[in-house]
């Protein structure tokens, strides 16, 4: 049975759909990466998934659970991590994680030790020691100290919202470390993310979500073999008045072509090296391995979205 | 009620440790005020007024200011305390992804409101009995009346919050709502020499109620008015409090 079932999710805002039918499993123990341009719909879809937000329509289960019907049961057993910080800033360190334990009805001494052991696993005690309050830390603290409140209640299925965005390299690799620790022990994780090397790292899949639908599902590096070629050419053409026969003719090559600005980029293909008429045409700036970061563009378009 | 469960009373606890921790720097501002009042109208302006069988005006005003301040404390805690929660420190968002519902955390907080009310009304209760002004041993019924007013505009408040688009707009709550009520009630003044008809329109003001009831419990002269009294308490909180967790959930539930 998958952890998180996903069957036709829609979801409106009035004029706005912002998931427009959607269809996933995330299986038990695996790291789920949701990649996705701003509005692209991730959120709407983890805030259904999460029972904090109506579902317009369609079906989302949880351990097997209706979410509509049994949120508390299901909540009980998940941990989220927020995109922006909101830990309680009128408690201390630990006693955002006490507070937060009696959410779950935990009882106080085991609170305490969980509280104790997540403090360890996330460098927090000398903090906690200090009776420091949220406003004292910096950003990667305040993020950790997110993930330990997250885990108190010892989640079977743990839901991050662009877990590292503004953290800075450091503190970064803490949080990565830690998650794959958290894997490991066979927690489910479901990732909302931008940063295409966390999804590369972390993630065992993921769906590419383009305006509120999945445009592509599948392991990151099936992903970049299916979707990134072999090679990214960059290029500008040497003379416009030919623009119209360079792009007839590499679709008669058939090479796949994104045109932004005066750029193209032009995905090769492990056979599909350009020909010298081609070449001849083209004002190469630039030729690299492809990575998920082209995949992304590729499947979500160049293009500023807002 | 409404998906209401046992599980506010974690909402409660929070707050409670958050007023433990951070008490002593509201304290005084609690009680001074009540105080001054007390103090500067009560004796400095009763020494001018005189009242129907020789009843000291201090003495007249001391239950009025119980139950107005433990208004304040309530509406203080469910307006501008609960606004900060929701919005900026978005608070409630952290715990709705726990076992907790939206339900709970608004009717945690009216608890709390009470809670407020309660302690508010303790104190003053304490002081006004240090000044002998205290003649029955019915004021002590002055608490749990304090926690039922104090659930009553603590769900006014949350009602007034759910619908309130900034910080902002807590003044007009203060200014048009609160403060009227602070100086027509029948705390610093009785109301029988008014117009039928506005006597009439004050029984249904919840402070009118509360400090009628406050009142009699405190000099020990339960007069016939006490059940309607209670009754406009009881009532308006019944439509209150279901209100404020509906507009609520319509509010954060998106």
């Amino acid at each position: 049975m998958p952890v998180i079932e996903v069957r036709e999710a829609v979801k409106r805002f009035e004029a706005v759909t912002a998931v427009d039918g959607v269809d996933l499993d995330v299986e038990e123990g695996e790291c789920f990466g949701l990649l996705g341009p701003n509005g692209a719909g991730k959120t709407s879809l983890v805030r259904m998934i999460m029972a904090s937000s109506p579902i317009t329509g369609g079906t989302i289960r949880v351990f097997g659970l209706d979410v509509t019907r049994a949120a508390r049961e299901i909540k009980a057993h998940v941990g989220v991590v927020p995109q922006e910080e909101n830990l309680d800033p009128d408690l201390n360190v630990l006693q955002n994680l006490i507070v937060f334990s009696r959410y779950f009805d935990m009882p106080m001494s085991e609170a305490r030790q969980r509280a104790d052991s997540l403090l360890d696993l996330l460098e927090l005690t000398e903090k906690a020691k200090a009776k420091a309050k949220v406003d004292e830390l910096s950003g990667g603290m305040k993020r950790r100290l997110l993930i330990a409140r997250a885990l108190i209640n010892n989640p079977k299925l743990v839901i991050l919202d662009e877990p590292t965005v503004g953290l800075d390299p450091q503190a970064k690799y803490l949080v990565w470390q830690r998650l794959v620790t958290l894997k490991e022990q066979g927690t489910t994780l479901l990732m909302c993310t931008q940063n295409m090397e966390e999804a590369w790292r972390l993630c065992d899949r993921l769906a590419v979500m383009h305006q509120g639908r999945i445009a592509a599902l599948d392991s990151p590096q099936a992903l970049l073999a299916q979707h990134g070629g072999s090679q990214i050419v960059e290029a500008r053409l040497q003379s416009h008045d030919r623009k119209d026969a360079v792009l007839a003719m590499m679709s008669e090559h058939g090479l796949h072509w994104q045109e932004i600005e005066d750029t193209l980029y032009i995905f090769e293909g492990d056979s599909q090296a350009l020909s010298d008429e081609l070449k001849a045409e083209l004002q190469i700036t630039d030729q690299h391995v492809p990575t998920l970061e082209d995949v992304f563009l590729k499947l979500t378009g160049r293009s500023l979205r807002e | 009620m409404m998906g209401v469960s046992y599980r506010s009373f974690r909402l409660w606890q929070r707050n409670r440790d958050v007023f433990l921790r951070l008490w002593h720097t509201e304290a005084p501002g609690m009680i001074a005020e009540p105080l001054f009042v007390l103090l500067a109208i009560g004796l400095g302006l009763g020494t001018y007024v005189a009242l129907a069988d020789n009843e000291r005006y201090i003495e007249f005003i001391a239950p009025g200011i119980v139950a107005a301040y433990a208004m304040f404390s309530a509406s203080f805690e469910c307006t501008y305390g609960s606004f900060f929660r929701m919005k900026y420190q978005r608070t409630y968002e952290a715990i709705i992804t726990t076992p907790l519902n939206i339900e709970d955390v608004v009717a945690g907080e009216a608890f709390w409101g009470a809670t407020r009310s309660l302690i508010t009304a303790c104190a003053i209760l304490i002081v006004i009995a240090a000044f002998g002004l205290v003649e029955s041993w019915w004021a002590l019924a002055v608490l749990p009346l304090a926690l039922l007013a104090g659930l009553m505009f603590s769900s006014i408040a949350l009602v007034f919050t759910a619908l309130a688009p900034s910080v902002y707009s807590f003044n007009y709550y203060f200014t048009l709502f609160l403060t009227p009520m602070f100086f027509f009630s029948g705390v610093f003044f009785p109301l029988d020499e008014f117009p039928e008809i506005v006597q009439n329109l004050s029984w249904i003001v919840p402070l009118t109620s509360f400090a009628n009831l406050s009142r009699a419990l405190v000099s020990g002269d339960l007069a016939s008015g006490a059940w309607w009294s209670l009754g406009i308490l009881v009532g308006l909180t019944a439509v209150f409090f279901p209100v404020s967790l509906h507009l609520m959930k319509r509010r954060l539930l998106k």
